[in-house]
């Protein structure tokens, strides 16, 4: 519930205001989220893998001290090129004051967006669950689905943090 | 003049909390019978300090309260009133009165009156027997309301008939003669006079000039001493001989100095620690200034000045005196050593911050140093140099900083002297608490968490272990039973003890006791496993159960809040010899001694403190049980293997238990086999959790940092077995269904 009221505030807000949202391609098509919830953008160093955890969550790596985990959101939504080499990004994300760091399959830019070109998400077939997606950006010929990237890394079905934190947020 | 004097409080807590702490040591050191004078001496210095604070602070609840435990005491050290284990007690208990009512004003629960109101009745009952000499305190305490109470010392020579002086005195209000002036005596004894009046003092010091030489008369206003006059003007009763300038121990005292000494020079008296002391203030005659009277220790109680610790004449007096300081100054000077012993307060979250930090520079450094080793030694000399410099430096950080953390355990121990005392009281049992190693170090994080476990097992140890004097004259033990608290490091860890030398565990009655709790024993087991029944949910043996202990609730949690630190508890015991409980703790919560495992190519960590030892097994040596996994025979003991790659699900080619390394582990008395490809070796791991940005996982307990920046998991051992044993439960159940 909390999150739902938080993002009617947002897009009132984005009504008037630009904001910036990095854009990071799964797959076929182009996501976008608020840059404000990205740390940093960094490549794929060795996991240490976690027992007992769903395939898409890679492991635990080092990041300056902290343990952080790794999701590589092109197992979870089954879609992409699963391999990692150089190229391979790790987008490290803070989100309710945790640092997540997600695999994705390339960055591309960073646009800048107001709350008119964000146009209702249609009931359409993108590989992630409508819940999560906060509408459609379009910038020129480009078709941006916004993502809500809070809402789905507390979810469920990404099973990154306990049931009970899951409750509070 | 106005001073905020709330900017002093928290010297004045400090301070008081001090007082009182020395206080309760004092009380508890005491001996009864034969009580050292320099302790009393202390005690009453403790509570009267106290008194003199809070009085100036405006704490009047405290000052009552103290008021009235100083009278007592000065009786006692005055040896008007012999010492006795009530005053002891009473002592005692304003003492924890007194703490709470500084809690109090600190923003903490107000303390209940009528307990404030028993003691104190409590404390002026006790002081009854031998009341003479001390004006009682509900006359002291508003004596300075009195108007012109002047206390008249007349020496000779004297001009006059002091009979006549006696009358015109008297006239000018109520006379009371303390003390006839005799010239005969050497030191000749000055008459003493206690003149009640309306007229001003200067008034009587102007008529006193009029009738005597300036040099013989020394008139004093009574509100300007201290406010309760104890142990001041009965001086003179007491000690006839009037030679006596200060008690032993010098404080508090106005001496009524003779009159050779008392003519122009004015003497201060200091106590030998440095407490201001004022002689009698013998200014010069004629000023009749009311003058100041200083409290010992430093809580200046006169009026307008009152605010700074300190020991200073009103301007207006004429004093060649040394070591008096302006208020100003002393205030300064004494804010600091007030503030704590030259510390600051962090939050323990600054310092975990700098701890992980350093953690990094370390890993950092360690990576460095590896990059280094591959370089040309000669050329790249000074690189290698500064490197092991680096690393020098590093690590002396690191530690640097843990000791931040540090704390000596006389934290903790502190406390028992006066549990034991209350206790052994309570049990009529005679007991004597030894402490060993107070300044072992231990992590601050501990300090507050073994305070429960410790202070159970003191009691278990008094109640069930420490035997009543008669039982143990009876086994011909001496009569005081001995409780001995001990620390020391002992390797990566710390290690506190709880022994007495009572009458030890009876492995007869938990056996049977066992049984009758539905545990599963056997006539078989080892004393060490029958000890360790005794942790079990539940379980007492107390024969009855006292309120001290014996409700069987407590040994399991002593186990478990041990446990949770990351510590185990053991127990060695002999009937009629005694029980040592020995708890062993890592040094620190965020460092943890380990071991580094490799399975295929991953890397774990398994808690030092759960391995038993590791082997590798003889293929003879490893049974497997139908439908039950493996067992390996360790000296007769038959140990379940778990494999690690197999609970973990690692991707690696099964192996044989008698290719790999066995490391046995124990939780919960239970012990297991896990089986390991290869052991990398020990050292220390800083813990850092998962559930910080992850959750958490079934069977590990956190990840630590590995040299070359990789993280590493920890392994749960108690999870592990857990759930190894819930699995042979659920396979048994299984089993018997079909």
């Amino acid at each position: 519930m909390g999150v739902a009221t938080m993002d009617a505030n947002n897009s009132s807000d984005t009504d008037k205001a630009r904001r910036e949202y990095l854009v990071f391609a799964l797959g076929k098509e182009e996501y976008g989220i608020d840059i404000l919830k990205v740390q940093e953008i960094r490549g794929y160093d060795a996991v240490t893998r976690l027992a007992k955890s769903p395939s898409f969550i890679k492991g635990v790596i080092n990041l300056r001290g902290h343990i952080v985990p790794i999701v590589d959101m092109r197992i979870k939504f089954d879609v992409g090129n699963v391999i990692y080499n150089d190229f391979t990004v790790v987008i490290i994300l803070n989100v309710l004051n945790r640092t997540v760091g997600m695999v994705v399959d390339g960055v591309s830019d960073v646009i800048e967006l107001s709350g008119d070109d964000i146009r209702p998400a249609p009931e359409f077939g993108a590989v992630m669950n409508t819940n999560y997606i906060q509408g459609l950006g379009v910038v020129g010929e480009r078709m941006i689905i916004m993502v809500d990237i809070e809402k789905l890394m507390s979810s469920d079905e990404m099973a990154l943090m306990d049931a009970a934190v899951a409750a509070n947020v | 003049m106005t001073f905020d004097m709330s900017q002093f409080h928290q010297v004045f807590f400090d301070e008081t909390a001090e007082h009182l702490v020395n206080m309760e040591s004092l009380l508890l050191a005491i001996n009864v019978q034969q009580p050292e004078s320099e302790d009393l001496n202390a005690i009453f210095r403790a509570a009267h300090s106290i008194k003199g604070g809070a009085a100036t602070f405006g704490f009047s609840d405290l000052a009552e309260l103290t008021h009235v435990l100083e009278n007592l005491l000065d009786k006692v050290r005055k040896n008007e009133l012999p010492l006795s284990r009530d005053i002891v007690d009473a002592s005692l208990l304003s003492g924890d009165l007194l703490k709470e009512m500084l809690a109090f004003h600190r923003g903490d629960e107000p303390v209940d009156e009528a307990r404030i109101a028993v003691l104190k009745q409590k404390l002026e009952q006790l002081s009854v027997p031998g009341a003479v000499a001390v004006p009682s305190p509900q006359v002291a305490q508003p004596a300075a309301a009195v108007p012109g109470r002047l206390h008249i010392e007349i020496y000779p020579p004297v001009a006059m008939a002091v009979d006549e002086l006696w009358q015109r005195l008297a006239a000018l209000g109520s006379l009371q003669i303390m003390q006839a002036l005799d010239e005969q005596a050497d030191p000749v004894i000055p008459a003493l006079a206690l003149l009640s009046t309306e007229s001003p003092c200067d008034d009587v010091v102007e008529m006193l000039a009029f009738l005597l030489p300036p040099e013989s008369f020394k008139v004093v206003d009574d509100v300007t001493l201290e406010d309760d006059g104890v142990g001041f003007f009965s001086l003179p009763v007491m000690a006839p001989s009037g030679d006596i300038a200060f008690e032993e121990d010098g404080f508090g005292l106005f001496a009524p100095l003779p009159a050779s000494t008392a003519s122009h020079n004015a003497d201060i008296a200091f106590e030998e620690d440095g407490f201001g002391l004022f002689a009698p203030l013998p200014v010069a005659p004629a000023s009749g200034k009311p003058d100041v009277a200083f409290e010992e220790d430093g809580f200046g109680l006169f009026e307008p000045l009152a605010t700074a610790p300190a020991v200073a004449p009103a301007p207006s007096a004429p004093m060649p005196v040394k070591e008096v300081v302006r208020p100003e100054v002393r205030a300064a000077t004494a804010v600091a050593p007030g503030a704590g012993e030259n510390s600051i307060r962090v939050s323990t979250d600054k310092v975990d911050l700098l701890l992980n930090l350093v953690g990094e520079l370390v890993i950092t450094q360690s990576m460095l140093m590896q990059y280094g080793s591959a370089l040309d030694s000669v050329e790249h000399e000074n690189l290698l140099n500064s490197i092991s410099l680096l690393q020098r430096n590093s690590r002396e950080l690191q530690e640097a900083v843990m000791s931040i953390r540090m704390m000596p355990i006389a934290f903790v121990f502190n406390r028992f002297p006066r549990v034991v005392r209350d206790l052994a009281g309570k049990l009529d049992k005679q007991v004597e608490l030894k402490m060993v190693g107070e300044n072992t170090e231990l992590d601050k994080g501990f300090i507050e968490k073994l305070s429960d476990p410790l202070t159970h097992l003191v009691r278990n140890s008094l109640d069930h272990g420490i035997e009543s004097p008669e039982q143990r004259r009876a086994k011909g033990k001496k009569e005081t039973g001995l409780l001995t608290l001990r620390a020391f490091h002992e390797g990566g860890s710390i290690v506190i003890e709880v022994t007495d030398d009572g009458a030890g565990l009876r492995r007869d009655k938990i056996l049977s006791k066992a049984r009758e709790s539905g545990l599963p024993v056997s006539d078989t087991m080892s004393d060490t496993e029958v000890w360790a029944l005794i942790f079990e949910p539940g379980f007492s043996t107390a024969a009855e159960v006292t309120d001290v202990s014996g409700r069987g609730v407590g040994m399991d949690v002593v186990r478990k809040n041990i446990v949770a630190m990351g510590g185990r508890i053991d127990i060695s015991s002999m009937v009629d010899i005694g029980t040592t409980m020995t708890i062993r703790l890592p040094l620190t919560l965020a460092i943890m001694d380990g071991m580094s495992i490799k399975i295929a190519d991953e890397t774990y960590v398994l808690p030092l403190n759960y391995i038993l030892e590791s082997l590798q097994p003889k293929p003879s040596e490893i049974k497997t049980i139908a439908g039950r996994g493996q067992v390996v025979s360790v000296r007769g003991e038959y140990l379940p293997i778990i494999s690690v790659a197999e609970y973990f699900t690692i991707d690696a080619p099964p192996t044989q238990p008698d290719k790999s390394i066995l490391i046995i582990v124990e939780s919960s008395s239970q012990k297991v086999a896990l089986m390991v490809d290869e052991l990398l070796g020990q050292q220390q791991f800083v813990v850092k959790n998962l559930e910080a940005n992850y959750r958490k996982v079934e069977g590990l307990s956190g990840a630590t940092i590995m040299g070359d920046g990789r993280v590493a998991l920890i392994l749960d051992v108690a999870a592990i077995v857990r759930m190894n044993l819930q699995k042979a439960h659920g396979e048994l159940l299984t089993a018997q269904l079909h």
